[in-house]
């Protein structure tokens, strides 16, 4: 009598607050890292960026394609005028050489670009690895068969190269679209065969077979049991996997196969600016410096969810 | 093994010939007319004709694919006529540009790349993985917390940043070293180093930040397991403990990701070779995409595959031989 009453009254422990689940609790750690508070700035001053573009370049006055012929000197081969690339109160990061087209504008829109891109095929890749992941995990046999031959095929792909080749190829379609579905073309076999891992070892947990038993179906097991037991690798996976995402957009557009310009895009601008890089150092240092935090900012989130939602395991 | 082998082989072909097809449907039925790019502007429809017919383009798809695959292995004549060509054994098709043997020019190209390859990977994997393995044996400490943000930081510099930062402060500012020319190893040793000093230093930094992040993680969890423990235990000194038992076990992702990273590059580093000037098969790749010269770019597609799966399977028998714990069945 005594004990029971004991047990049921015993006090929580004082750290942890009631009821704090897993996300709870990984939250609380996420939120002491020092790492992950610049990194999450980071990541929301260029999205911030990236989705009020157009208000932005509004309010520095100039659109990314505005020519303005005044900021560079036609005398010193289309020089911006004035120092650091000619940032002056009208133009906040100066001007292209040549063209004098704003590069606020211009770098804003690019991250508009970048970002864009990157989410959109890493929420592809994430999407079709999972599926494909918890599908050949869970039903096994032919299934698993087909799709992990597909990986393999998929992972011998030379994919830089490829991805190249059908940018090159393909000209009359929408280039945002085509890029973006050319590198989430060859994403999603990481992620699937982390996810086919870790669904592999949950399938046969005592809780799955009691839904089994209490007479769910495979699509309730699915999405109720298995899903949220991948959830926290996928998410650690998928933060992980956008640094590379930008980096491939910027290679491409660098490349000169990616988005057209007038379209801006970092990777675009660092390649025009090479050719100017000794007379105007500062429009190669304003893309590669957005470019280079934003890869950072999203490398070092990752690691952290890594280390939080995913201790060992799913690391190939 | 034996059986372990001839199974994996059978694969590796498997793998290419799809490669192959799909690279193959991709480059030669989407796009604009090979043959009309060939004859120029004022071409008449009967030149046209004849171009396509000696191209193999009249016939089906099917067919042309059939023609391209056998002549790999058994080599095909061309055209007809006075415009017959033989291509030998392995026949991958003439370039539209200049009319010269796809596998010559690979070739030609291929000394570069490889060279550029090697020796980038000798120097990152010598200080990624001594970075990364220090880093772990010292984990949480002030050496760890520096190699690690260095390693962080360098891993998100785009290779094309990097190379330009080079090139500017190495050749332009400093003076220390020549743009770089290739000169073949066989020619001049010295001089095949010097000048590929700098293209490898661009590459190797990329590749060493996340070799040395990779190998962190990994010898840190092998570190942990109850073998290491047990190696401890019986006494063993701290060296052999780490080189031994550590290492060989904590390499095995390293060798994956190793085998991928080389593969690919020995088909040609297409953003290095730009910018460093280096004639190896990323240009050769590049300079016949803008001129749409689908069979280099099916030709240099396909050795790149080839690299890739050839690599995975070196990688893959090389892990019976690093880790005990892997038999190959």
């Amino acid at each position: 009598m005594e004990t029971t009453q004991m047990t049921t009254t015993a006090p929580a422990p004082v750290a942890v607050p009631a009821g704090s689940g897993p996300w709870q609790l990984a939250r609380a750690e996420l939120r002491g890292r020092a790492s992950v508070k610049v990194s999450l700035a980071i990541i929301a001053l260029f999205a911030l960026m990236a989705a009020g573009a157009p208000l932005l370049s509004g309010l520095g006055g100039w659109a990314p394609d505005a020519f303005d012929k005044s900021a560079v000197d036609p005398y010193l081969g289309g020089q911006p005028i004035g120092p650091l690339g000619g940032i002056s109160a009208d133009h906040w990061l100066g001007v292209e050489p040549v063209t004098g087209r704003d590069l606020f504008a211009r770098v804003v829109h690019g991250a508009q670009v970048s970002l864009l891109i990157a989410i959109t095929a890493t929420a592809i890749v994430v999407v079709a690895g999972t599926a494909a992941g918890i599908a050949a995990g869970y039903f096994g046999g032919r299934t698993d068969a087909v799709l992990s031959r597909l990986m393999d095929l998929t992972m011998s792909f030379p994919s830089l190269i490829f991805m190249i080749a059908m940018m090159s190829v393909a000209k009359d379609v929408n280039r945002i679209v085509l890029m973006t579905a050319v590198i989430g073309l060859f994403g999603w076999p990481g992620i699937a065969r982390v996810v086919r891992g870790q669904t592999l070892s949950l399938t046969h947990r005592e809780y799955v077979d009691a839904a089994r038993v209490g007479g769910s179906g495979p699509w309730r097991i699915l999405t109720r049991d298995i899903l949220p037991g991948v959830a926290g690798p996928v998410i650690a996976y998928t933060t992980l996997i956008i640094p590379g995402m930008i980096a491939t957009e910027a290679a491409l557009s660098y490349l000169g196969v990616g988005v057209r310009p007038p379209t801006p895009s970092w990777g675009q601008m660092i390649a025009e600016s090479a050719n100017f890089y000794d007379t105007d150092p500062m429009y190669f240092v304003i893309p590669s410096v957005c470019l280079f935090l934003t890869v950072l900012a999203f490398t070092l989130l990752g690691d952290a969810l890594r280390d939080i939602l995913d201790p060992r395991g799913s690391r190939r | 093994m034996i059986r372990y082998l001839s199974r994996r082989l059978i694969g590796v072909i498997g793998v290419l010939i799809a490669i192959a097809a799909v690279t193959f449907t991709i480059f030669y039925v989407l796009p604009s007319d090979p043959a009309a790019a060939a004859c120029g502007k004022s071409c008449s429809v009967e030149r046209l004709a004849a171009i396509r017919a000696h191209m193999g383009l009249d016939q089906p798809i099917w067919q042309q694919f059939w023609d391209f695959l056998s002549g790999i292995f058994t080599g095909r004549t061309m055209g007809s006529g006075q415009y017959t060509l033989h291509c030998g054994f392995p026949c991958l098709g003439y370039s539209y540009e200049n009319s010269e043997a796809v596998w010559g020019l690979l070739m030609d190209r291929l000394p570069v790349s490889a060279s550029l390859a090697s020796g980038a990977a000798v120097l990152w994997l010598l200080f990624g993985l001594s970075a990364g393995v220090t880093a772990a044996l010292r984990k949480d400490t002030l050496l760890d917390r520096v190699l690690m943000v260095g390693a962080v930081g360098a891993a998100s510099l785009p290779v094309y940043f990097t190379s330009m930062m080079l090139i500017y402060g190495l050749i332009r500012v400093a003076g220390l070293l020549p743009y770089p020319q290739y000169v073949a190893l066989g020619t001049d040793p010295l001089h095949w180093a010097s000048n590929l000093l700098l293209p490898w230093l661009a590459l190797a930094i990329l590749y060493a930040a996340m070799y040395a992040r990779q190998s962190r993680s990994s010898m840190i969890e092998t570190m942990a397991e109850p073998f290491i423990r047990t190696a401890r235990a019986k006494g063993l000194p701290r060296r052999t403990v780490v080189v031994k038992h550590g290492m060989r076990a904590g390499m095995t992702p390293i060798l994956t990701l190793f085998g991928m990273d080389l593969g690919g590059l020995l088909a040609g580093a297409v953003i290095t070779e730009s910018l460093f000037g280096l004639p190896g098969i990323g240009r050769l790749f590049y300079g016949a995409l803008s001129t749409g010269d689908q069979p280099v770019v099916l030709g240099v597609t396909l050795l790149a595959a080839t690299f890739i799966v050839v690599a995975n399977l070196a990688v893959d028998l090389l892990y019976a031989v690093v880790d005990p714990r892997v038999r190959l069945r």
